[in-house]
């Protein structure tokens, strides 16, 4: 197989490993939401820990990003 | 039309050698200039009047304050306090940066590993001088999580130990994946535009759609500029709490 072909599937392959952070994040801000709505005057001091584990999921899905942007790119 | 070609640093002048590397005053160098530049002028220009009932722009000054002290009081506490010039600095020059370099033909310097490491960089080693400094050998305690039961506890301080480390990775590469990921979507939607108005008048018509969703991801780009200069500022404080309470 060409080089430059399997750079490129490899990279399809690695943007799969993003779905996973997209389940992870819909999960976070949907019980945020279904929480927040149960209580909405507690949802305010959640804010920082729904950003958080925003952003520690969110960080998963750039990783295979990265990994696919590496492959396209280098 | 090539989506990296953005991301080129270009030399501006040089200033010479030292050591046989080049030190040279690039493009990078005079974003992060005028990023500073502003932050400066709006926070001084701001504060100038002191007024009791704030204008405009003191509004600013004190709601960005608050934004940031606020976040730091409630996840590193009242001790946390003394690092927020550090969290101030950080969270300000990175939105400045940012925002920056969503205006057309502007240079975004988070775009780059180089830069997002080095800040990760100097939040990581923070925590570890002042954690020693503070806490002594006590500060090794936060691998050590109380009331896990004997025969899991080496596994769980692996994880414990591993993911500290790995967090100035993941902060670092986080920042510059957003902006560089998000700066890649925009040029290949405003490539299509032109790629479309190429194709005579059908094509002008068509074109009208990735017209749309270039200026629906740049107001997309603006809350991620936003919300990862609030991520990383966020993620210090929470990194730093670490070094100022080891038990927890």
């Amino acid at each position: 197989m060409d080089p430059q072909a399997a750079k490129y599937i490899g990279a399809g392959i690695a943007c799969i490993g993003m779905g996973g952070a997209g389940v992870g994040v819909g999960t976070i801000f949907g019980y945020y939401l279904a929480a927040a709505l149960r209580n909405p005057s507690a949802a305010q001091g959640q804010f920082g820990n729904l950003i958080f584990g925003f952003a520690v999921t969110e960080a998963l899905g750039i990783f295979s990003l990265l990994i696919a942007l590496l492959l396209m790119f280098t | 039309m090539d989506p990296i070609h953005q991301f080129e640093i270009k030399t501006l002048f040089t200033f010479g050698k030292i050591g046989g590397a080049e030190i040279a005053f690039t493009n990078s160098a005079l974003y992060m200039l005028i990023a500073v530049g502003l932050i400066g002028l709006l926070m001084i220009g701001a504060t100038a009047s002191r007024a009791l009932i704030p204008g405009r722009l003191q509004s600013v000054a004190e709601i960005s304050y608050e934004f940031v002290s606020n976040t730091l009081r409630s996840t590193a506490g009242t001790e946390g306090m003394k690092f927020f010039p550090l969290v101030f600095s950080l969270f300000m020059f990175i939105l400045a940066v940012n925002v920056i370099g969503l205006i057309p033909y502007a240079f975004t310097v988070t775009s780059h590993i180089i830069i997002t490491v080095s800040l990760a960089l100097l939040v990581f080693l923070t925590v570890i001088v002042y954690g020693f400094w503070k806490n002594g050998l006590h500060f090794l305690k936060s691998f050590v999580p109380s009331g896990i039961p004997i025969y899991i506890l080496p596994f769980v301080v692996f994880i414990e130990v591993f993911s500290f480390f790995v967090q100035p990775v993941s902060h670092s590469v986080r920042l510059f994946a957003n902006m560089l990921a998000g700066h890649i979507t925009l040029k290949v939607f405003a490539g299509f535009v032109v790629l479309l108005g190429a194709a005579g008048w059908l094509g002008w018509l068509g074109a009208v759609l990735p017209l749309g969703m270039t200026v629906a991801l740049t107001a997309l780009e603006l809350l991620v500029a936003f919300l990862q200069a609030y991520v990383f500022a966020i993620l210090t404080c929470i990194y730093l709490s670490r070094a100022i309470h080891p038990g927890h």
